[in-house]
């Protein structure tokens, strides 16, 4: 095998520009799949964290019905203090549930004493919110650009930005929230604004903050009844895995009419950023694609170039006793070395790409996101599968070109001219 | 036992939709360590015949026997073997690998055919190189070699094998005279130290003078065979 690999390197060196030339476009596919690969999935790892850590939470769970009319925040779908209880066992039996909250999802209206306008709220228990959510506290803008003690105390209100703008609301103002309650009677209590919060993409990413305890006192609410409970699980890699686990558990809570009582969400059933983030897993494949299409056509080209330029060769291998299967080897080794040196090389300048993006840190905005750092990174595991299809793509496209080789009939191409 | 035999041997192409008999009918045998060529104007059958004979081509009729084994019937893989153990061959061109040294060249039926180990290669390899005058230029590609050179070269990668026949298809055509001469008393030469049997095509009389047996072809016939007299050529 030594001597045949020596052979392919050697023919492959005798063509100097020719293999260079097809190299370099198997190695700028290589290199464009690398970094777009490294970009892309830190901008959707990014844009994931941004939602599930700072509004969203990993998974959700509902009284059956809730999610196919969020838009409305029906106070007659929330859980009572029984099935909230039978929530809580399960998730507390759960090793890999590091910490669930639950939340009340109301809508009011919102008056600064001049203007009245509607507003979303989310009523939060903010020490176990901050677990769930870690990151949304950085959305809270706060007057003095300060760290806040606390997501939320009783009596505060966070106002979603974009309204905060629109009726000229500061941090410290006093506001009025007026809600109904489920049986339709209206209550207003009075509010500080506490803070300010950033806009997320959804509908979910525009509601205020109250505390859950002020969100039962303004709907009257006796019992601990909560509208979802959100989860944050130990290692999103496990999200899916811990999702079916649980999905059969909640199942089997049933109503008097034998119908199932929850339904349990992932971020991905949640949020319209999963839309934006299939394109990118659609974008990537579609430039792994362009990659294939490049490594087969042009290896394939050289092949047969270099078969056709080579027929009295392969008529005097033949002659002289070479086995069709050896002068087959010949020509797939030279193709396999052509794809596996590109893409070598490929990935060490995609990793050195990678490198210098991270040292020149990219920074930009998404919708009305601000400074958003993107890391890209690149897994051993995407560089091997990248160089595995290069390789396996290499191969493949040699094979025809080398098969006819080993075809050919050794007076037929020692007669070639 | 002769080397080669061949009865009735014919062989006949179709081309663009015509019949072409290249062979009609040779009967002939060849014995071992024998200088033999065949001669005849272009066109006459000469490397047809010598493809029979190499287990390149088959014969369309007639019975040919190589070496001791029947070769009408071999398949592309017992043909590509066969060639590899029994036959050697020299080449017009002299078709030696231009990305291997001459060294190399020489090696590749012990490393790509015969798989031999890597000591006895070597031994064969620089043995080859000796009796052809070519150790000097052992590292040399054959862009740096002369024709005269790539040919001694083509002649120590037909002997290296040890072949019991090496057949040589117009070895001389691409060689000045003198040159040519040199070629084609090496290759007896080589006959005489290890008696392997040489077969050549050549339409040159200056060549053909150095066989001891010269086969004249026409049209595809075989109408005369000269045996020289003893100490030179078929004509004296």
């Amino acid at each position: 095998m030594g001597n045949v690999i020596k052979i392919a390197i050697r023919n492959l060196m005798r063509y100097k520009r020719r293999t260079f030339l097809t190299s370099l476009l198997i190695t700028v596919g290589v290199v464009a799949v690398i970094l777009f690969s490294g970009l892309s999935g830190s901008f959707k790892a990014m844009m994931i964290g941004q939602i599930t850590d700072s509004n969203l939470a990993q998974m959700q769970i509902h009284k059956k019905g809730y999610v196919s009319s969020i838009d409305s925040m029906p106070l007659d779908l929330n859980l009572n203090q029984k099935a909230y209880a039978g929530v809580e066992n399960i998730l507390k039996e759960h090793p890999e549930i590091e910490a669930y909250a639950p939340r009340i999802k109301l809508g009011g209206m919102l008056s600064n004493f001049t203007e009245t306008t509607s507003i979303r709220l989310n009523a939060v228990d903010p020490a176990r919110e901050v677990k769930v959510c870690p990151a949304i506290e950085e959305r809270i803008k706060s007057k003095n650009g300060g760290k806040r003690s606390g997501l939320i105390k009783e009596g505060e209100i966070i106002i979603p930005e974009k309204l905060a703008k629109g009726m000229m609301i500061k941090e410290g103002d006093t506001v009025v929230i007026v809600a109904h309650n489920r049986e339709g009677s209206v209550n207003g209590l009075n509010f500080s604004v506490g803070g300010i919060i950033e806009d997320l993409l959804g509908p979910q990413g525009k509601e205020g903050i109250i505390h859950i305890n002020d969100a039962r006192a303004l709907l009257r609410v006796e019992e601990k009844e909560v509208t979802e409970v959100a989860i944050r699980v130990t290692k999103f890699s496990r999200l899916d895995a811990v999702f079916a686990g649980l999905a059969p558990k909640l199942h089997e809570f049933r109503n008097p009419k034998g119908k199932a009582v929850f339904e349990i969400h992932t971020w991905e059933k949640l949020s319209p950023f999963v839309n934006i983030a299939n394109m990118i897993d659609l974008m990537t494949i579609s430039m792994k694609i362009i990659m294939i299409a490049i490594v087969l056509i042009s290896i394939l080209n050289v092949m047969m170039m270099s078969v056709y330029e080579r027929v009295r060769e392969i008529g005097t291998m033949a002659a002289l006793g070479t086995l069709p299967g050896k002068i087959m080897a010949l020509f797939v080794v030279e193709g396999l070395f052509l794809g596996l040196i590109s893409a070598v090389v490929g990935n060490l300048i995609g990793l050195a790409g990678i490198y210098l993006l991270n040292v020149y840190q990219i920074r930009f905005s998404f919708g009305r996101m601000d400074n958003l750092l993107l890391s890209p990174e690149v897994g051993f595991a995407d560089l091997y599968w990248v160089s595995g299809i290069v390789v396996l793509v290499s191969v493949l496209a040699s094979l025809q070109p080398a098969y006819k080789a080993s075809r050919m009939e050794p007076v037929d191409a020692l007669g070639h001219v | 036992m002769s080397l080669v035999i061949a009865k009735d041997l014919s062989k006949t192409y179709v081309s663009g939709g015509v019949e072409v008999k290249a062979l009609k009918g040779l009967n002939f045998e060849i014995e071992p360590a024998s200088f033999i060529s065949f001669v005849g104007p272009s066109g006459s059958g000469k490397t047809t015949l010598l493809n029979l004979i190499g287990c390149l081509d088959k014969p369309t009729r007639g019975q040919l026997v190589v070496a001791g084994r029947q070769v009408n019937d071999l398949s592309r893989k017992e043909a590509a073997a066969f060639r590899g153990q029994a036959l050697g061959f020299i080449f017009q061109a002299f078709n030696l690998f231009p990305v291997l040294t001459a060294f190399e060249n020489i090696e590749y039926p012990l490393v790509m055919i015969k798989s031999e180990n890597k000591s006895n290669r070597k031994e064969r390899v620089l043995k080859a190189l000796e009796a052809v005058g070519m150790l000097e230029q052992k590292d040399k590609y054959p862009d740096h070699l002369s024709g005269g050179q790539k040919q001694r070269v083509a002649v120590a990668r037909a002997l290296v094998i040890q072949p019991k026949l090496v057949l040589a298809d117009e070895p001389t055509a691409n060689l000045d005279q003198k040159t040519a001469l040199n070629v084609i008393r090496l290759m007896r030469d080589m006959r005489d130290e290890f008696g392997t049997t040489f077969i050549f095509s050549t339409h040159d009389p200056r060549v053909m003078d150095e066989a001891e047996v010269t086969h004249t072809l026409v049209d595809g016939m075989l109408i005369s065979s000269e045996t020289a007299s003893a100490g030179g050529g078929a004509n004296g």
